[in-house]
């Protein structure tokens, strides 16, 4: 009792005030204005606040990668960002990555989600927005240049980096698939380069 | 995870007097290790001052030939960074080696130095472990020490630095920019991590309410040769078991300049003074590098499950030496 008298207290009035923060946030294009406890991750409020449940909850802790998805266009954990410091951002999850199809009916799906399908790149799926958003942004940073840890360091600065196999595998180191379907990930994110 | 104040600075001055005025508060960059640690029960901080916005992501050329790179700039963008790839390498390199590809986005400069161990005693609050609570014991010890350290250790901790970058600053001759309650201050990078002695709770020199704001690369060492290696449980995204990072200048056939710091084997990136002395003078030949590389190793006090870490860490050095001082076959 003394616990629940505790956190009604410190749910009104200055306190509570001073643990939530008006915070706007862009996702998947539109505006939400949000009133954020400061202990929210991004995961937790586009799942639970935003219903956007692609983002998954894997590890919680930064080491899996189910919960990747892009903030201003760069990939990034959910799970260890606090939404109040991604004020004005940009997010895109799985969900935003569908297009305008011939129709207009807005169920197009990304290159890179119809190569997971055309190749079969999962088995339970847990893994798969994450992968997704993953690769991605490996492919816009290898575009912009970024090197890996396997690209020749002979290759040139600023010029985007031809990624392979070995690119490909290293730069979604983190995202793990523990169905083990890497090589049909691979598969995929190859069909979108080529 | 408790409640806690945040606020978001625009300037360092004010985030060092918003992180006075809140007895209890942290300094949050990007927050890959601070907020896992606040889940874990680890930190318990009564606010956060948001540092990860203020203008400190720039990497720029001094006049004097030096390379400044803001606290605030991504792991990833450093690692990118044209000059940095060429002309700091093992910097660029070390960067890669460590996380993925997403944390290496949200990890800042200032804080890849201030990350903490990654020792499972301290991530648990219901183990004992000097660091998180002074005088609670170590219960890595006599426990789970597969990656502890074998260098420097005290009775106290064996705890190891887990990061990869802060190796190459050692080796490469970087410095620490800071800046706090009493002005503005450098340390050297390889003397910015400490050793853990009676006070495994002070990971670094810096002090209360000090801020990182930069960490600048000499000229002296800029375009040298610099490699850094790493041998890790799995082919990427894992902490290291062992790494190396290492410069060296050769001229007319002698080592006028070496910078060597061993990674994963010591609570600090473990700059290798004896190896480098032993060196320097020499000719860079396969037996002056065995005998530099054992004269450092000699100090380490394996325990009963990290001894594997001195050979590993042997040949990582000898392979990087000898690529070093043979630049046509990198």
């Amino acid at each position: 009792m003394g616990d629940s008298q505790h956190l009604q207290g410190e749910r009104g009035g200055a306190s509570a005030s001073r643990h939530r923060t008006d915070t706007t946030l862009r996702v998947n294009g539109k505006p939400h204005q949000l009133t954020l406890d400061h202990r929210r991750t991004l995961l937790d409020v586009v799942r639970e606040d935003l219903g956007l449940y692609g983002a998954k909850k894997g590890c919680d802790h930064g080491q899996c990668g189910a919960c990747t998805v892009l903030v201003d266009g760069r990939r990034v954990n959910s799970c260890l960002l606090l939404a109040v410091t991604l004020d004005g951002s940009e997010v895109t999850t799985v969900e935003g990555l569908t297009g305008e199809g011939p129709t207009g009916d807005g169920e197009q799906p990304h290159p890179l989600q119809q190569a997971f399908l055309d190749r079969d790149a999962f088995q339970c799926g847990y893994c798969t927005p994450g992968q997704i958003c993953s690769a991605i942004g490996a492919l816009a940073e290898a575009a912009a240049g970024h090197p890996s840890r396997v690209t020749d360091p002979r290759a040139p600065s600023g010029r985007a980096v031809p990624l392979d196999r070995d690119e490909i595998r290293e730069r979604l180191s983190g995202n793990l698939c523990r169905c083990g379907a890497y090589p049909r990930i691979v598969d995929a994110v190859e069909d979108v380069i080529a | 995870m408790k409640a806690f104040d945040y606020v978001r600075a625009t300037s360092v001055e004010e985030a060092c007097a918003a992180l006075a005025a809140r007895p209890g508060a942290r300094f949050l960059g990007g927050g890959t290790n601070l907020v896992d640690l606040m889940k874990l029960g680890v930190e318990q901080p009564v606010a956060l001052v948001d540092v990860g916005r203020l203008p400190l992501d720039a990497v720029e050329e001094l006049p004097d030939g030096s390379l400044r790179v803001g606290a605030m700039d991504r792991n990833s963008d450093l690692a990118a960074h044209p000059a940095v790839r060429d002309r700091y390498p093992a910097l660029s390199q070390a960067l890669l080696a460590g996380a993925s590809g997403q944390l290496r986005n949200a990890a800042t400069t200032g804080g890849n130095l201030l990350q903490r161990t990654r020792c499972p005693y301290f991530q648990d609050v219901s183990k004992p472990c000097n660091k998180r609570v002074p005088g609670s014991g170590c219960g890595a010890r006599d426990g789970v020490h597969h990656d502890h350290a074998v260098l420097g250790t005290s009775d106290h901790c064996i705890a190891t630095h887990p990061s990869d970058m802060a190796v190459a600053l050692a080796a490469l001759d970087a410095k620490v920019e800071l800046y706090g309650p009493g002005g503005a201050r450098e340390v050297a990078a390889a003397e910015f991590h400490r050793l853990p002695g009676d006070h495994p709770e002070q990971d670094t020199e810096i002090r209360p309410g000090e801020l990182i704001t930069g960490v600048v690369l000499p000229a002296a060492t800029g375009g040298l040769p610099s490699l850094y290696r790493k041998a890790r449980d799995r082919a990427s995204y894992a902490f290291a078991l062992a790494s190396v990072a290492a410069m060296l200048q050769v001229t007319d056939g002698v080592v006028e300049r070496a910078g060597i710091a061993f990674g994963a084997l010591a609570h600090r990136p473990w700059r290798a003074r004896v190896a480098e002395e032993a060196l320097v003078g020499a000719a860079p030949t396969a037996a002056a590098f065995e005998r530099a590389v054992d004269l450092e190793l000699s100090a380490a006090r394996p325990l009963r499950d990290n001894a594997y870490k001195v050979p590993l860490a042997r040949s990582l050095a000898l392979d990087v030496l000898t690529r070093l001082a043979e630049p046509a076959r990198t």
